[in-house]
């Protein structure tokens, strides 16, 4: 809402217009700031976007239901599980079906599975920006491993399409329990040693306390969901909202901020790496037997009408808002982003902080560039 | 293709029992929208009188059609009163056929309630600005602006969000005509003739 005085209003004596962005390291992509700058102390800024836009959604219009599929996973091209897992949901609502239980089982852990390693790049890059090197190498290492899980399961590591509209595109492949299995065991000790290298070091400690504070109100009023809102302290999650996939069947927490800071959106992210790891272990233990795909029929024709469907993806709310008109075509298909709307909030957050401060508060919204352009 | 022209001749013959079973959930029993009468839009009847068009209930999912003449004073109720805090998304959809042409959507949302409301908003021409009542929207508007040429009276900065101030056109537009958008920059930049 106060953008445009950013260009607009005449500079004081001691004001300067600094950009940052599209080229820059630490903006995660083509994201351009323009910052108004007292001295050091930012009181201002203007976010510029686009520079990845695609017409993901003109595309939509003109594919069927299933040609669109991979379409989504270069959205948020670091959970495209996540994507995958939305779309196919939102078109099986408007087509009426559902899948079997054994594919909402695997979805759940692929799902699960995704946004730890969401979390572990978001961990390593954003720890990066503020200077700390090290655990960038660390959660590599584990995001690694489930990139192979991911491999072995569809054949590809990131833009993976592993759903189909009805269930899933493959059946497991053997030895996936056991890997994903061990995959958690290890997987408790490493988050200890991310803890043990952030958590109470000091240097982290004062880059991000009380950098970058959303109160829950603010959070509220600029439409922050997922790690953003629950930092603030609001303990809202769509997986209890609005169970879908398996995750009525498992037990796990939301955690929340208190200050809405940095520092809790970063305790509030590490927390849900192990409650995805909890839900896998549930999840894991008992996938049941029987088909991996609804009979939705080989052409996807869903009936006239319209439905808005959204999971929690690693980001945040992802929302598919689906209209038909009845043919193999969507006539419209928005993508509600949760990228695109966390960044919303970035002026509010970043005003009255230092420079360096707002490659701390870009990180901490963990933003995809293309999913904020699409 | 198959499994279409198997079930159209289903319902005249049903045999197999053990095959059709399954079926029915899948496809048939496809959901319709439904007239919807609950308490909600009843208080909002009442107190918007005709400014309520029609609501309906599609897929489980409460859709209430505004007019756009009272939608703030709708949505500030609907805020302050209702307890719908949370603007999820705001979007459109052209109908190009339709009179009037766009419907702008909001898709609400209430922490206390845990409940989803979607407004339809037909417009022509501008349609009136909730950046007011909702913080989020004013991106979202940008982004409707960019996409679909709606105009939002009272935001405080309408311009386009994800394309160049410079471009031309509205993308989203059922009657934007790409090849033509090719050929255009094609000849009016390079000179030449475009070879799509």
């Amino acid at each position: 809402m106060d953008q445009p005085n950013v260009t607009t209003t005449v500079l004081g004596a001691d004001e300067i217009i600094l950009n940052m962005g599209p080229q820059h390291p630490s903006t995660h992509g083509v994201l351009r700031v323009k910052l108004k700058l007292d001295g050091e102390k930012v009181i201002g800024s203007e976010c510029i976007i686009g520079y990845l836009h695609r017409g993901v959604e003109k595309i939509g219009e003109n594919r069927t239901y299933p040609q669109f599929a991979p379409y989504v996973d270069r959205t948020d091209y670091v959970a495209a599980v996540s994507n995958g897992l939305g779309y196919c949901e939102a078109v099986e609502k408007l087509l009426g079906a559902e899948a079997p239980p054994r594919a909402r089982w695997v979805r759940t852990i692929l799902t699960e599975l995704q946004r730890i390693a969401s979390h572990l790049l978001w961990l390593g890059t954003h720890a990066l920006d503020i200077g700390a090197i090290t655990p960038v190498f660390y959660t590599f290492r584990e995001r690694e491993e489930i990139l192979k899980i991911f491999e072995k399961y569809c054949g590809a590591r990131l833009t993976t399409h592993a759903f189909r509209i009805g269930g899933l595109q493959y059946e497991t492949y053997d030895g996936f329990e056991e890997e994903v299995k061990a995959f958690c065991r290890d997987f408790e000790k490493k988050v200890v040693e991310y803890e043990e290298l952030l958590t109470e070091n000091r240097i982290w400690v004062q880059r991000t306390r009380n950098v970058g504070v959303l109160t829950p109100q603010d959070a509220i009023d600029m439409g922050a969901t997922g790690p953003v809102l629950r930092g603030s302290g609001i303990r809202w999650d769509i997986r209890k909202a609005f169970p879908y996939a398996a995750y009525d069947q498992f037990q796990f927490d939301i955690p929340i901020g208190e200050r809405g800071d940095t520092y809790d959106r970063y305790l509030v992210r590490m927390e849900e790496m192990r409650q995805s790891r909890r839900i896998i272990l549930q999840a894991v233990e008992s996938i049941p037997e029987g088909p991996i795909l609804a009979r939705v029929g080989k052409v996807i024709k869903p009936p006239p009408g319209e439905v808005y469907h959204s999971i929690e993806a690693p980001k945040g709310e992802l929302g598919y808002y689906i209209v038909s008109d009845g043919t193999t075509q969507p006539y419209r298909l928005r993508i509600r982003p949760p990228s695109f709307i966390n960044l919303e909030a970035f002026d509010k957050m970043v005003r009255g902080h230092l420079v360096a401060d707002v490659v701390a508060i870009i990180g901490t919204l963990d933003i995809v560039l293309g999913e904020v352009d699409r | 293709m198959d499994e279409q022209k198997k079930e159209e001749p289903k319902p005249a013959e049903t045999p197999a029992p053990a095959a059709a079973a399954p079926k029915p959930p899948a496809k048939p029993a496809g959901p319709a929208p439904a007239p919807l009468d609950n308490e909600l839009v009843r208080r909002l009847r009442a107190r918007f009188g005709a400014a309520v068009g029609e609501a309906t209930l599609d897929r489980k999912q409460a859709i209430v059609v505004i007019g756009r003449e009272r939608l703030l004073d709708v949505c500030r109720y609907l805020k302050d009163e209702e307890k719908f805090d949370f603007l999820t998304d705001l979007t459109a959809v052209d109908w190009l056929t339709r009179s009037p042409r766009f419907h702008v959507i909001l898709n609400l949302y209430s922490f206390s309630r845990n409940e989803r409301l979607r407004l339809k908003v037909p417009v022509d021409g501008p349609c009136p600005s909730v950046t007011s009542v909702w913080g989020t929207a004013d991106w979202l508007e940008r982004e409707c602006f960019d996409m679909f040429g709606v105009v939002f009276e009272g935001h405080p900065g309408l311009k386009r969000i994800l394309l160049p101030d410079e471009w031309k056109g509205h993308p989203l537009r059922k009657d934007y005509d790409i090849l033509k958008q090719d050929t255009d920059w094609v000849r009016e930049n390079l000179g030449i003739e475009s070879g799509q």
